[in-house]
Protein backbone atom coordinates (compact mmCIF):
# COMPACT_ATOMS: atom_id res chain seq x y z
CA UNK A 1 0.00 0.00 0.00
CA UNK A 2 1.21 3.29 -0.90
CA UNK A 3 2.11 6.30 2.05
CA UNK A 4 -0.20 8.36 0.55
CA UNK A 5 -3.18 5.62 0.87
CA UNK A 6 -2.25 4.39 4.36
CA UNK A 7 -2.48 8.17 5.29
CA UNK A 8 -6.34 8.51 3.59
CA UNK A 9 -6.99 5.23 5.33
CA UNK A 10 -6.00 6.65 8.97
CA UNK A 11 -7.78 9.84 8.99
CA UNK A 12 -7.68 9.70 13.11
CA UNK A 13 -6.18 12.61 14.26
CA UNK A 14 -4.46 12.50 17.53
CA UNK A 15 -2.62 15.73 17.54
CA UNK A 16 -4.54 19.29 15.92
CA UNK A 17 -3.04 22.62 15.76
CA UNK A 18 -4.55 25.94 14.89
CA UNK A 19 -3.51 29.42 14.18
CA UNK A 20 -0.49 28.63 16.86
CA UNK A 21 2.05 31.76 17.62
CA UNK A 22 4.71 31.88 20.14
CA UNK A 23 7.15 34.87 20.58
CA UNK A 24 10.22 34.88 22.79
CA UNK A 25 10.88 38.76 24.24
CA UNK A 26 9.28 40.22 21.14
CA UNK A 27 11.09 38.10 18.39
CA UNK A 28 8.25 35.75 16.99
CA UNK A 29 9.04 32.47 16.64
CA UNK A 30 5.90 30.58 15.12
CA UNK A 31 3.32 32.77 13.40
CA UNK A 32 0.19 30.95 12.67
CA UNK A 33 0.97 26.85 12.63
CA UNK A 34 -1.58 24.45 11.13
CA UNK A 35 -0.92 20.71 11.90
CA UNK A 36 -2.75 17.97 12.51
CA UNK A 37 -1.36 14.14 13.08
CA UNK A 38 -2.93 10.93 12.08
CA UNK A 39 -3.04 7.89 14.16
CA UNK A 40 0.07 5.86 13.10
CA UNK A 41 1.91 8.54 11.01
CA UNK A 42 5.03 9.63 11.24
CA UNK A 43 5.16 13.46 10.63
CA UNK A 44 8.80 15.65 10.11
CA UNK A 45 9.08 18.89 10.84
CA UNK A 46 12.08 20.16 8.82
CA UNK A 47 13.72 23.51 9.15
CA UNK A 48 16.97 24.91 10.05
CA UNK A 49 18.37 26.05 13.61
CA UNK A 50 16.33 28.75 15.35
CA UNK A 51 13.13 28.34 12.88
CA UNK A 52 11.18 26.94 16.25
CA UNK A 53 11.02 23.13 15.40
CA UNK A 54 11.90 22.41 19.39
CA UNK A 55 9.72 25.05 20.85
CA UNK A 56 6.65 23.65 18.66
CA UNK A 57 7.14 20.10 20.30
CA UNK A 58 7.50 21.57 23.37
CA UNK A 59 4.59 23.51 23.31
CA UNK A 60 2.56 20.01 22.35
CA UNK A 61 4.37 18.32 25.64
CA UNK A 62 2.98 21.54 27.65
CA UNK A 63 6.55 22.36 28.51
CA UNK A 64 5.82 25.88 26.89
CA UNK A 65 2.57 27.73 26.97
CA UNK A 66 1.61 29.24 23.62
CA UNK A 67 0.73 32.54 23.03
CA UNK A 68 -2.60 31.91 20.46
CA UNK A 69 -3.92 29.52 18.72
CA UNK A 70 -5.16 25.71 19.81
CA UNK A 71 -3.29 22.93 20.73
CA UNK A 72 -5.31 19.77 20.95
CA UNK A 73 -3.55 16.19 21.50
CA UNK A 74 -5.43 13.04 22.44
CA UNK A 75 -8.90 15.09 22.45
CA UNK A 76 -7.56 17.57 24.95
CA UNK A 77 -6.45 21.43 25.04
CA UNK A 78 -2.90 21.14 26.40
CA UNK A 79 -3.32 24.95 27.51
CA UNK A 80 -6.25 24.48 29.31
CA UNK A 81 -5.16 21.62 31.94
CA UNK A 82 -4.42 22.06 35.28
CA UNK A 83 -1.24 20.40 36.52
CA UNK A 84 -2.71 16.52 37.25
CA UNK A 85 -4.47 16.61 33.82
CA UNK A 86 -1.17 18.00 32.21
CA UNK A 87 0.31 14.80 34.19
CA UNK A 88 -1.98 11.74 32.90
CA UNK A 89 -1.69 13.42 29.19
CA UNK A 90 2.09 13.38 29.65
CA UNK A 91 1.96 9.22 30.13
CA UNK A 92 0.35 9.32 26.64
CA UNK A 93 3.51 11.05 25.10
CA UNK A 94 6.93 9.99 24.97
CA UNK A 95 9.60 12.82 24.34
CA UNK A 96 12.76 12.14 23.05
CA UNK A 97 15.24 15.56 23.97
CA UNK A 98 18.37 16.21 21.32
CA UNK A 99 20.69 15.52 24.44
CA UNK A 100 17.93 12.75 25.34
CA UNK A 101 18.44 14.01 29.24
CA UNK A 102 19.18 10.83 30.78
CA UNK A 103 19.11 11.36 34.65
CA UNK A 104 23.58 11.18 35.19
CA UNK A 105 23.34 10.26 38.66
CA UNK A 106 21.19 7.04 37.91
CA UNK A 107 21.77 3.84 36.17
CA UNK A 108 20.03 2.84 32.84
CA UNK A 109 17.66 0.76 35.16
CA UNK A 110 16.75 3.68 37.29
CA UNK A 111 16.48 5.95 34.41
CA UNK A 112 14.19 3.16 33.10
CA UNK A 113 12.53 2.38 36.03
CA UNK A 114 12.50 5.85 37.53
CA UNK A 115 8.85 7.56 35.33
CA UNK A 116 7.22 3.79 35.81
CA UNK A 117 7.73 3.22 39.29
CA UNK A 118 6.34 6.54 40.70
CA UNK A 119 3.12 6.70 37.59
CA UNK A 120 2.32 2.76 38.27
CA UNK A 121 2.39 2.28 41.99
CA UNK A 122 0.35 -1.44 41.64
CA UNK A 123 3.32 -3.25 39.94
CA UNK A 124 5.47 -5.19 41.35
CA UNK A 125 9.32 -5.24 41.35
CA UNK A 126 9.30 -8.03 39.09
CA UNK A 127 6.81 -6.41 36.33
CA UNK A 128 8.86 -3.60 36.34
CA UNK A 129 11.90 -5.44 36.07
CA UNK A 130 10.32 -7.11 32.92
CA UNK A 131 9.52 -3.73 31.34
CA UNK A 132 12.92 -2.83 31.89
CA UNK A 133 14.14 -5.34 29.88
CA UNK A 134 11.60 -5.05 27.26
CA UNK A 135 12.25 -2.26 26.16
CA UNK A 136 15.76 -2.57 26.27
CA UNK A 137 15.49 -5.65 24.33
CA UNK A 138 13.70 -3.28 21.62
CA UNK A 139 16.72 -0.99 21.81
CA UNK A 140 19.30 -3.70 21.58
CA UNK A 141 21.08 -2.56 24.99
CA UNK A 142 19.85 -5.01 27.39
CA UNK A 143 23.38 -5.50 28.54
CA UNK A 144 23.65 -2.16 29.48
CA UNK A 145 21.05 -1.81 32.42
CA UNK A 146 23.74 -1.74 34.91
CA UNK A 147 25.50 1.40 33.23
CA UNK A 148 26.08 5.00 34.23
CA UNK A 149 24.90 7.34 31.30
CA UNK A 150 28.24 8.54 31.36
CA UNK A 151 29.67 5.24 30.32
CA UNK A 152 27.80 5.11 26.86
CA UNK A 153 28.61 6.34 23.22
CA UNK A 154 26.32 9.09 21.87
CA UNK A 155 24.51 6.31 19.59
CA UNK A 156 23.64 3.95 22.95
CA UNK A 157 22.27 7.42 24.70
CA UNK A 158 19.60 8.19 22.07
CA UNK A 159 18.21 4.38 21.95
CA UNK A 160 18.37 4.64 25.94
CA UNK A 161 16.83 7.86 25.57
CA UNK A 162 14.34 6.01 23.46
CA UNK A 163 13.51 3.03 25.87
CA UNK A 164 12.83 5.57 28.45
CA UNK A 165 9.64 6.92 26.79
CA UNK A 166 8.91 3.47 25.49
CA UNK A 167 8.66 1.83 29.08
CA UNK A 168 5.26 3.87 29.59
CA UNK A 169 3.75 2.89 26.15
CA UNK A 170 3.09 5.90 24.83
CA UNK A 171 0.17 6.54 21.93
CA UNK A 172 3.01 9.73 20.38
CA UNK A 173 6.67 10.34 20.09
CA UNK A 174 8.03 13.52 20.11
CA UNK A 175 11.21 13.19 18.90
CA UNK A 176 13.65 16.66 18.76
CA UNK A 177 16.75 15.91 16.43
CA UNK A 178 17.59 12.00 17.06
CA UNK A 179 20.28 11.71 13.94
CA UNK A 180 21.68 15.04 15.39
CA UNK A 181 25.65 14.60 16.15
CA UNK A 182 25.30 10.77 15.29
CA UNK A 183 28.36 9.29 13.10
CA UNK A 184 26.52 8.13 9.24
CA UNK A 185 25.90 4.22 10.58
CA UNK A 186 24.27 5.23 13.73
CA UNK A 187 21.63 7.88 12.22
CA UNK A 188 20.80 4.50 9.86
CA UNK A 189 20.20 2.53 13.20
CA UNK A 190 18.16 5.37 14.95
CA UNK A 191 16.28 5.25 11.60
CA UNK A 192 15.67 1.93 11.64
CA UNK A 193 14.72 2.08 15.48
CA UNK A 194 12.19 4.94 15.02
CA UNK A 195 10.29 3.27 12.08
CA UNK A 196 10.57 -0.19 14.20
CA UNK A 197 9.10 1.84 17.13
CA UNK A 198 6.05 3.16 14.82
CA UNK A 199 5.22 -1.05 13.66
CA UNK A 200 6.21 -2.68 16.91
CA UNK A 201 4.51 0.20 19.40
CA UNK A 202 1.79 1.09 17.19
CA UNK A 203 2.74 4.97 18.02
CA UNK A 204 2.14 8.46 16.00
CA UNK A 205 5.45 9.90 15.99
CA UNK A 206 6.34 14.41 15.32
CA UNK A 207 10.27 14.22 14.10
CA UNK A 208 11.97 17.23 14.51
CA UNK A 209 14.93 17.09 12.33
CA UNK A 210 17.01 18.98 9.61
CA UNK A 211 18.75 15.66 8.67
CA UNK A 212 17.14 15.09 5.09
CA UNK A 213 17.91 11.10 4.95
CA UNK A 214 16.06 10.77 8.38
CA UNK A 215 13.18 12.70 6.98
CA UNK A 216 13.55 10.92 3.80
CA UNK A 217 13.33 7.75 5.80
CA UNK A 218 10.99 7.92 8.85
CA UNK A 219 8.62 10.48 7.53
CA UNK A 220 4.80 9.82 5.95
CA UNK A 221 4.07 13.41 5.49
CA UNK A 222 6.60 16.35 6.12
CA UNK A 223 6.48 19.94 6.80
CA UNK A 224 9.41 22.73 6.19
CA UNK A 225 9.12 25.35 8.99
CA UNK A 226 10.14 28.87 7.94
CA UNK A 227 9.12 32.28 9.00
CA UNK A 228 7.01 30.80 11.44
CA UNK A 229 5.09 28.52 9.33
CA UNK A 230 4.93 25.54 7.37
CA UNK A 231 5.54 26.71 3.89
CA UNK A 232 5.67 23.03 1.96
CA UNK A 233 3.53 20.03 3.40
CA UNK A 234 3.42 16.58 1.40
CA UNK A 235 6.00 13.95 1.13
CA UNK A 236 9.47 14.11 0.59
CA UNK A 237 9.12 14.85 -3.48
CA UNK A 238 6.86 17.26 -3.00
CA UNK A 239 8.04 19.52 -0.41
CA UNK A 240 11.40 19.66 -2.80
CA UNK A 241 9.91 19.66 -6.23
CA UNK A 242 9.88 23.65 -5.91
CA UNK A 243 12.49 26.39 -7.55
CA UNK A 244 12.36 27.91 -3.54
CA UNK A 245 16.17 29.06 -3.27
CA UNK A 246 16.43 27.77 0.61
CA UNK A 247 15.04 24.75 -0.14
CA UNK A 248 16.91 23.88 -3.21
CA UNK A 249 20.05 24.72 -0.86
CA UNK A 250 18.73 22.33 2.40
CA UNK A 251 18.74 19.37 -0.30
CA UNK A 252 21.55 20.55 -2.05
CA UNK A 253 23.75 20.04 1.41
CA UNK A 254 21.89 17.23 2.83
CA UNK A 255 22.77 15.14 -0.76
CA UNK A 256 26.05 16.71 -2.02
CA UNK A 257 24.07 18.06 -5.38
CA UNK B 1 -7.02 36.21 54.03
CA UNK B 2 -5.92 35.52 50.71
CA UNK B 3 -2.16 35.80 50.90
CA UNK B 4 -1.70 35.75 47.09
CA UNK B 5 -4.16 38.42 46.48
CA UNK B 6 -3.00 40.88 49.12
CA UNK B 7 1.04 40.21 47.71
CA UNK B 8 -0.41 40.83 44.04
CA UNK B 9 -1.68 44.10 45.42
CA UNK B 10 1.46 45.33 47.52
CA UNK B 11 3.12 44.61 44.39
CA UNK B 12 0.89 46.50 42.09
CA UNK B 13 1.23 49.50 44.52
CA UNK B 14 5.14 49.58 44.40
CA UNK B 15 4.54 49.28 40.53
CA UNK B 16 2.77 52.19 41.03
CA UNK B 17 5.19 53.89 42.62
CA UNK B 18 7.80 52.90 39.99
CA UNK B 19 5.91 54.13 36.99
CA UNK B 20 5.04 57.06 38.40
CA UNK B 21 8.73 58.09 39.21
CA UNK B 22 9.94 56.30 36.34
CA UNK B 23 12.08 58.01 33.65
CA UNK B 24 12.19 56.91 30.22
CA UNK B 25 15.20 55.13 30.02
CA UNK B 26 16.25 54.49 33.69
CA UNK B 27 18.49 51.96 34.67
CA UNK B 28 17.41 51.87 38.09
CA UNK B 29 13.31 51.05 37.92
CA UNK B 30 14.10 48.55 35.52
CA UNK B 31 16.82 46.92 38.21
CA UNK B 32 13.64 47.30 40.44
CA UNK B 33 10.97 45.92 38.12
CA UNK B 34 13.25 42.70 37.99
CA UNK B 35 14.00 43.12 41.50
CA UNK B 36 10.49 42.41 42.36
CA UNK B 37 9.32 40.12 39.91
CA UNK B 38 12.24 37.95 41.15
CA UNK B 39 10.39 38.83 44.76
CA UNK B 40 7.09 37.05 43.45
CA UNK B 41 9.05 34.17 41.92
CA UNK B 42 10.56 33.44 45.57
CA UNK B 43 7.37 33.67 46.89
CA UNK B 44 5.90 31.56 44.58
CA UNK B 45 8.36 28.97 44.84
CA UNK B 46 8.79 29.26 48.73
CA UNK B 47 4.30 28.72 48.24
CA UNK B 48 4.95 25.86 46.63
CA UNK B 49 7.21 23.74 48.80
CA UNK B 50 4.69 24.08 51.52
CA UNK B 51 1.43 23.17 49.44
CA UNK B 52 3.77 20.10 48.02
CA UNK B 53 5.86 18.97 51.44
CA UNK B 54 2.28 17.68 53.06
CA UNK B 55 0.97 16.40 49.53
CA UNK B 56 1.12 12.83 48.20
CA UNK B 57 3.33 10.69 47.05
CA UNK B 58 6.34 11.34 49.54
CA UNK B 59 10.17 10.93 48.05
CA UNK B 60 11.18 9.79 51.02
CA UNK B 61 14.23 7.82 49.43
CA UNK B 62 15.63 10.56 48.00
CA UNK B 63 14.75 12.32 51.29
CA UNK B 64 16.91 10.23 53.08
CA UNK B 65 19.53 10.09 50.48
CA UNK B 66 19.63 13.64 50.54
CA UNK B 67 19.80 13.62 54.16
CA UNK B 68 23.16 11.38 54.44
CA UNK B 69 24.85 14.13 51.62
CA UNK B 70 23.48 17.44 53.46
CA UNK B 71 24.36 15.58 57.34
CA UNK B 72 26.88 12.56 56.70
CA UNK B 73 28.82 13.95 54.58
CA UNK B 74 29.43 17.28 56.30
CA UNK B 75 30.64 15.85 59.84
CA UNK B 76 34.28 16.29 58.74
CA UNK B 77 34.54 19.80 57.76
CA UNK B 78 31.97 20.57 60.25
CA UNK B 79 34.52 18.65 62.62
CA UNK B 80 37.52 20.24 61.62
CA UNK B 81 35.99 24.03 61.54
CA UNK B 82 34.32 23.56 65.12
CA UNK B 83 37.47 22.22 66.83
CA UNK B 84 40.04 24.48 65.39
CA UNK B 85 37.73 27.92 66.10
CA UNK B 86 36.94 26.23 69.45
CA UNK B 87 40.92 26.12 70.20
CA UNK B 88 41.46 29.20 68.35
CA UNK B 89 38.91 31.31 69.90
CA UNK B 90 39.82 30.07 73.99
CA UNK B 91 43.54 30.66 72.85
CA UNK B 92 42.36 34.19 71.80
CA UNK B 93 40.17 34.70 74.57
CA UNK B 94 42.73 33.56 77.43
CA UNK B 95 44.74 36.51 77.44
CA UNK B 96 42.59 39.52 78.37
CA UNK B 97 40.49 37.38 80.71
CA UNK B 98 43.54 36.94 82.68
CA UNK B 99 44.66 40.29 82.82
CA UNK B 100 41.53 41.08 84.49
CA UNK B 101 41.71 38.22 86.74
CA UNK B 102 38.89 36.22 85.58
CA UNK B 103 40.00 33.04 83.88
CA UNK B 104 37.79 31.00 85.55
CA UNK B 105 34.85 32.86 82.74
CA UNK B 106 36.81 31.02 80.12
CA UNK B 107 33.84 28.30 79.80
CA UNK B 108 31.12 30.37 80.32
CA UNK B 109 32.07 32.69 77.74
CA UNK B 110 32.77 30.17 75.32
CA UNK B 111 29.69 28.02 76.21
CA UNK B 112 27.49 31.34 75.51
CA UNK B 113 29.54 32.64 72.13
CA UNK B 114 28.93 28.93 70.73
CA UNK B 115 25.57 28.17 72.17
CA UNK B 116 24.40 31.87 70.70
CA UNK B 117 26.33 32.92 67.98
CA UNK B 118 29.08 30.77 67.56
CA UNK B 119 27.88 27.15 66.42
CA UNK B 120 24.87 28.06 64.23
CA UNK B 121 26.47 30.91 62.17
CA UNK B 122 29.28 28.73 61.31
CA UNK B 123 27.67 25.60 60.92
CA UNK B 124 25.28 27.96 58.47
CA UNK B 125 28.07 29.38 57.02
CA UNK B 126 29.59 26.20 56.08
CA UNK B 127 26.64 24.42 54.78
CA UNK B 128 25.69 27.43 52.63
CA UNK B 129 29.30 27.04 51.10
CA UNK B 130 29.29 23.42 51.29
CA UNK B 131 25.88 22.06 50.45
CA UNK B 132 24.69 25.43 48.94
CA UNK B 133 26.62 25.30 46.20
CA UNK B 134 26.25 21.54 45.73
CA UNK B 135 22.92 21.97 45.26
CA UNK B 136 22.92 25.01 43.30
CA UNK B 137 25.24 23.56 40.86
CA UNK B 138 23.42 20.11 40.73
CA UNK B 139 20.26 21.21 39.76
CA UNK B 140 21.16 24.20 37.44
CA UNK B 141 23.26 21.16 35.42
CA UNK B 142 20.23 19.44 35.42
CA UNK B 143 18.34 22.30 34.38
CA UNK B 144 20.50 23.35 31.43
CA UNK B 145 20.80 19.54 30.09
CA UNK B 146 17.30 19.24 29.69
CA UNK B 147 17.13 16.66 32.84
CA UNK B 148 14.23 18.21 34.49
CA UNK B 149 11.89 18.92 31.52
CA UNK B 150 12.49 14.96 31.16
CA UNK B 151 11.20 14.41 34.59
CA UNK B 152 8.37 16.79 33.89
CA UNK B 153 7.42 15.11 30.24
CA UNK B 154 7.86 11.81 32.21
CA UNK B 155 4.78 13.05 34.25
CA UNK B 156 7.06 13.10 37.32
CA UNK B 157 6.59 16.68 39.58
CA UNK B 158 10.70 17.97 39.55
CA UNK B 159 9.45 20.17 42.36
CA UNK B 160 8.25 17.34 44.53
CA UNK B 161 11.46 15.13 43.62
CA UNK B 162 14.47 17.66 43.78
CA UNK B 163 13.33 20.56 45.61
CA UNK B 164 10.75 19.43 48.32
CA UNK B 165 13.64 16.32 49.65
CA UNK B 166 16.45 18.82 49.25
CA UNK B 167 15.41 21.75 51.66
CA UNK B 168 13.40 19.14 53.74
CA UNK B 169 17.10 17.67 54.08
CA UNK B 170 18.76 20.88 54.65
CA UNK B 171 15.83 22.09 57.40
CA UNK B 172 16.10 19.14 59.05
CA UNK B 173 20.27 18.10 59.08
CA UNK B 174 21.48 21.84 59.55
CA UNK B 175 20.17 21.94 63.52
CA UNK B 176 21.49 18.50 64.15
CA UNK B 177 24.91 19.72 62.75
CA UNK B 178 24.29 22.72 64.55
CA UNK B 179 24.60 20.86 67.69
CA UNK B 180 27.85 18.44 66.26
CA UNK B 181 29.37 21.50 65.83
CA UNK B 182 28.80 23.28 69.21
CA UNK B 183 29.81 20.54 70.67
CA UNK B 184 33.38 19.87 68.66
CA UNK B 185 33.93 23.57 69.13
CA UNK B 186 33.65 23.24 72.62
CA UNK B 187 35.50 20.29 72.90
CA UNK B 188 38.32 21.84 71.46
CA UNK B 189 38.02 24.70 73.63
CA UNK B 190 38.02 21.64 76.70
CA UNK B 191 41.27 20.41 75.41
CA UNK B 192 42.89 24.04 75.32
CA UNK B 193 41.30 24.92 78.74
CA UNK B 194 42.66 21.47 80.24
CA UNK B 195 45.93 22.35 78.98
CA UNK B 196 46.45 25.71 80.56
CA UNK B 197 44.44 24.89 84.02
CA UNK B 198 44.07 21.24 84.22
CA UNK B 199 40.52 21.51 84.94
CA UNK B 200 38.42 18.72 84.38
CA UNK B 201 36.00 17.42 81.38
CA UNK B 202 32.70 17.15 83.83
CA UNK B 203 33.62 20.78 85.80
CA UNK B 204 34.41 22.60 82.23
CA UNK B 205 31.17 21.59 80.85
CA UNK B 206 29.25 22.62 83.83
CA UNK B 207 30.67 26.07 83.96
CA UNK B 208 30.33 26.25 80.44
CA UNK B 209 26.39 26.10 80.88
CA UNK B 210 25.91 27.37 83.91
CA UNK B 211 25.20 30.54 82.07
CA UNK B 212 23.40 29.26 79.13
CA UNK B 213 19.34 29.52 79.03
CA UNK B 214 16.76 28.04 77.90
CA UNK B 215 16.05 30.55 75.52
CA UNK B 216 19.69 30.92 74.13
CA UNK B 217 19.39 26.99 73.28
CA UNK B 218 15.70 26.86 71.55
CA UNK B 219 16.90 30.19 69.74
CA UNK B 220 20.18 28.63 68.60
CA UNK B 221 17.93 25.73 67.33
CA UNK B 222 15.48 27.52 65.73
CA UNK B 223 17.54 30.04 63.85
CA UNK B 224 19.78 27.02 62.32
CA UNK B 225 16.15 25.36 60.94
CA UNK B 226 15.57 28.86 59.58
CA UNK B 227 19.18 28.52 58.29
CA UNK B 228 18.90 25.29 56.71
CA UNK B 229 15.77 25.96 55.06
CA UNK B 230 16.98 28.94 53.91
CA UNK B 231 20.17 27.53 52.29
CA UNK B 232 18.34 24.73 51.06
CA UNK B 233 15.32 27.11 49.15
CA UNK B 234 17.82 29.72 48.40
CA UNK B 235 20.05 27.15 46.14
CA UNK B 236 17.03 25.27 44.71
CA UNK B 237 15.68 28.25 43.31
CA UNK B 238 18.86 29.33 41.94
CA UNK B 239 19.27 26.14 40.31
CA UNK B 240 15.64 25.51 39.35
CA UNK B 241 15.60 28.92 37.37
CA UNK B 242 19.48 28.56 35.56
CA UNK B 243 19.80 29.79 32.06
CA UNK B 244 22.60 30.38 29.69
CA UNK B 245 24.37 26.23 29.79
CA UNK B 246 27.78 25.93 31.58
CA UNK B 247 27.74 29.55 32.66
CA UNK B 248 24.67 29.50 34.19
CA UNK B 249 25.53 26.31 36.17
CA UNK B 250 28.62 28.28 37.91
CA UNK B 251 26.48 31.51 38.47
CA UNK B 252 23.77 29.38 40.11
CA UNK B 253 26.21 27.81 42.40
CA UNK B 254 27.98 31.31 42.99
CA UNK B 255 24.72 32.92 43.59
CA UNK B 256 23.15 30.33 46.11
CA UNK B 257 26.13 30.58 48.42
CA UNK B 258 26.22 34.53 48.43
CA UNK B 259 22.44 34.97 48.76
CA UNK B 260 22.08 32.59 51.22
CA UNK B 261 25.18 34.22 53.18
CA UNK B 262 23.48 36.84 52.85
CA UNK B 263 19.88 36.45 54.36
CA UNK B 264 21.74 34.43 56.92
CA UNK B 265 23.24 37.60 58.37
CA UNK B 266 20.00 39.27 58.04
CA UNK B 267 18.45 37.00 59.92
CA UNK B 268 21.21 36.62 62.52
CA UNK B 269 20.41 40.32 63.30
CA UNK B 270 16.87 39.76 63.48
CA UNK B 271 16.68 36.85 65.75
CA UNK B 272 19.12 38.40 67.52
CA UNK B 273 17.01 41.61 68.52
CA UNK B 274 14.49 39.32 68.77
CA UNK B 275 15.68 37.05 71.65
CA UNK B 276 17.42 39.78 73.29
CA UNK B 277 13.54 41.70 73.48
CA UNK B 278 12.29 37.98 74.93
CA UNK B 279 14.83 37.75 76.89
CA UNK B 280 14.22 41.39 78.56
CA UNK B 281 10.41 40.32 79.49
Amino acid sequence: MKKEDQQSALKETVITIRGLHKSFGGLPVLQGIDLDLFKGENFVVLGRSGSGKSVLIKIIAGLLKPDAGTVNVLGQHVDLLNDKELQSLRLRLGFIFQSSALYDSMTIRENLEFSMVRNFKTLSAKEVDHAVYEVLDAVGLKDKINAMPADLSGGQVKRIGIARTLILHPEIMLYDEPTAGLDPITCTEIIELINEVKTRFNTSSIIITHDLTCAKETGDRIAMLQDGHFTRLGNFGEVFDTDDIRIKRFFDYNFIK
Amino acid sequence: MNIKRTYIRIIDSFYWLIRKHRSDDGIFTHKLDRFFLETYDIHKFISRFFRELFTKPFEFREFIRQSYEVGVRSIPLITLTGFVIGVVFTRQSRPPLVEFGAASWLPSLIGIAFVRALGPLVTALISSGKVGSHIGAELASMKVTEQIDAMDVSAVNPYKFLVVTRVAATTIMIPLLMLYCTFVGMLGSFMNVHQNELTSFVTFFESAFAQVSFLDVSAAVFKSILYGFTIGIVACYRGFNATNGTQGVGRAANRAVVFSMFLIFAEELLIVQITHWIAAF
